[in-house]
């Protein structure tokens, strides 16, 4: 699907609306073939009958075009701006809050932002500092990629830090993923896709964490080291036996990713996000003159 | 492992016969709670206006579209995590005599003596799969304490509501109980390959 804006914060506008809901009703091609393989390679009865529901759950809302997950989530949005793009990221920014709140408004979709003292609701999915944006920028360019990934509670809860010390080594850094997510249980509705951030600050840490549940499933990591890592603990991680749900069984998350940075040479920091079944993305490639190309699967 | 259908209000024998693992389809009635309006009950006192007494109670906060005075129609109806709930478990079974809790990700194992004395169960519902959840629910018959939106108390009538999987029965057997401890086990053998 393509169109095209005169005005170039309006189709950046226009795209956040439309990137928000389709990623909530249309989860993405790797996704569902992660989801076939697991219920291949599930033998436990319970685990079956929760990766079968998914399945069918998956094919009702693509028939009535309805929402995968009640959990409409809290609102992620991952930009690259090339350098030449004609709008400054303090205007992408209002542009992705307003589709942000039309999105809400207008389907309507069920509303998640409160403040996080009073626990009042502060608007239509946006708020103080809602949406989230994360921001890269590309040299000797003049496109925007936008990647919207609504971020449900239920995995967001199961978020943990560790600041392991160097001399805990990759062995610490792999025994506390693995503690997490015995810990986590059934409570993210897994299988999902577990995101590690290793190195940099704390902040930094659980920043790349969530970068990395926000590949497409099964990718690796560009650096051999790492995605040797990923592969292993994806195989640990379904030695725990947690299963589909928190029932038992043989598929406890559909893949782990891993992002990176350099850090302090005292430090060694770990962080562990998880997504749920339902990770959800969808994303736009907007160009110069406001042509807007949108990808399920980026 | 059974595959079993049973109509709410359910009574003790029948809560009784079900057993860790079985699958279950729902048919009747079932009741909507969630954290504020068991908080409300429970920590503020105030009776429900709805009869809980062989009942089955939904961990739910639903989407819904308002189409009259006290009226809505489902928009989306899923479920959201037991686990911060389970202090409620013993009062209602013990004042009230609620027969099933369901939700996703299980109880806790605080869960397991209440259900056993009162002839309880927790039903495991497949979390997120609320499109499927959404087609289950027939009508919604009752809203009260509206003021709680979403959070309300909702009587919601179903068919075929389900697969749900028996996770704590009422003979002492939690399956989330069970897989913690053999996980437990198993991260024995793998920190020793780490
Ligand atoms: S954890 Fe994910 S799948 Fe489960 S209810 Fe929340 S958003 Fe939906």
């Amino acid at each position: 699907m393509s169109t095209v804006a005169t005005d170039i914060q309006k189709a950046v506008e226009d795209a956040a609306a439309h990137l928000y809901v389709w990623a909530l009703k249309d989860i993405p091609q790797d996704l569902r073939d992660a989801i076939r393989d697991a219920r291949e390679r599930e033998t436990s009865v319970p685990g079956q009958r929760v990766l079968d529901t998914i399945i069918r759950n998956v094919a009702i809302a693509d028939d009535r075009t309805t929402l995968v997950c009640q959990d409409t989530g809290i609102a992620v949005y991952y930009c690259r701006v090339g350098e030449h793009f004609p709008l400054h990221p303090a205007r992408i920014y209002e542009a992705l809050y307003d589709g942000t709140e039309r999105a809400t408004v207008e389907h309507p979709l069920r509303s998640n932002t409160v403040h996080t003292l009073t626990r009042e609701n502060t608007g239509q999915n946006v708020g103080y500092r809602v949406p989230i944006v994360h921001w890269d920028f590309v040299p000797d360019w003049d496109g925007l990629d936008v990647k919207c990934v609504p971020k449900g509670s239920g995995s967001e809860n199961m978020s943990f830090l560790k600041m392991c010390v160097p001399a805990d080594g990759v062995a610490g850094i792999k025994r506390f993923v693995l503690d997490s997510i015995v810990n986590a249980g059934g409570k993210p509705c897994p299988p999902g896709i577990v995101g590690v951030g290793i190195g940099g600050s704390a902040d930094y840490a659980m920043h790349l964490a969530k970068e990395a549940i926000a590949r497409p499933v099964g990718t690796r990591n560009p650096d051999p080291e790492v995605a040797k890592l990923e592969e292993e603990l994806y195989g640990l991680l379904n030695e725990t036996g947690i299963g589909p749900m928190g029932l038992g069984g043989d598929v406890t998350v559909l893949q782990c990713h891993i992002e990176h940075a350099d850090t302090h040479m005292t430090l060694n920091p770990v962080a562990v996000n998880y997504q749920c079944w339902a990770a959800r993305r969808a994303s736009a490639h907007i160009a110069a003159d406001g042509t807007v190309d949108f990808d399920r699967e980026a | 492992m059974a595959d079993r259908k049973i109509t709410f209000p359910a009574d003790e024998e029948t809560i009784r016969s079900l057993r860790a693992g079985d699958s279950v389809h729902v048919d009747g009635h079932i009741i909507g709670i969630r954290d504020r309006t068991q908080i409300r009950i429970f920590d503020q006192g105030v009776e429900p206006p709805m009869d809980f007494s062989g009942a089955f109670l939904l961990h739910t906060a639903p989407g819904v579209r308002k189409i009259g005075p006290g009226k809505y129609a489902p928009v989306s109806i899923g479920t959201t995590t037991s686990a911060r709930m389970v202090r409620f478990t013993e009062p209602l079974g013990r004042d009230y005599g609620v027969r099933a809790i369901c939700g996703k990700g299980g109880l806790p194992d605080e869960a397991i003596e209440p259900m056993k004395r009162y002839g309880m169960v927790y039903f495991a519902i497949v979390g997120g799969a609320a499109a499927l959840e959404t087609t289950q629910i027939e009508e919604i018959e009752e809203v009260a304490w509206e003021e709680l939106m979403p959070e309300c108390l909702w009587k919601f009538r179903v068919k075929d509501f389900g697969p749900l999987t028996v996770g704590i029965d009422a003979h002492g057997t939690s399956l989330f109980h069970d897989v913690q401890e053999a996980a437990k086990k198993r991260l024995e053998d793998l920190y020793a390959r780490l």
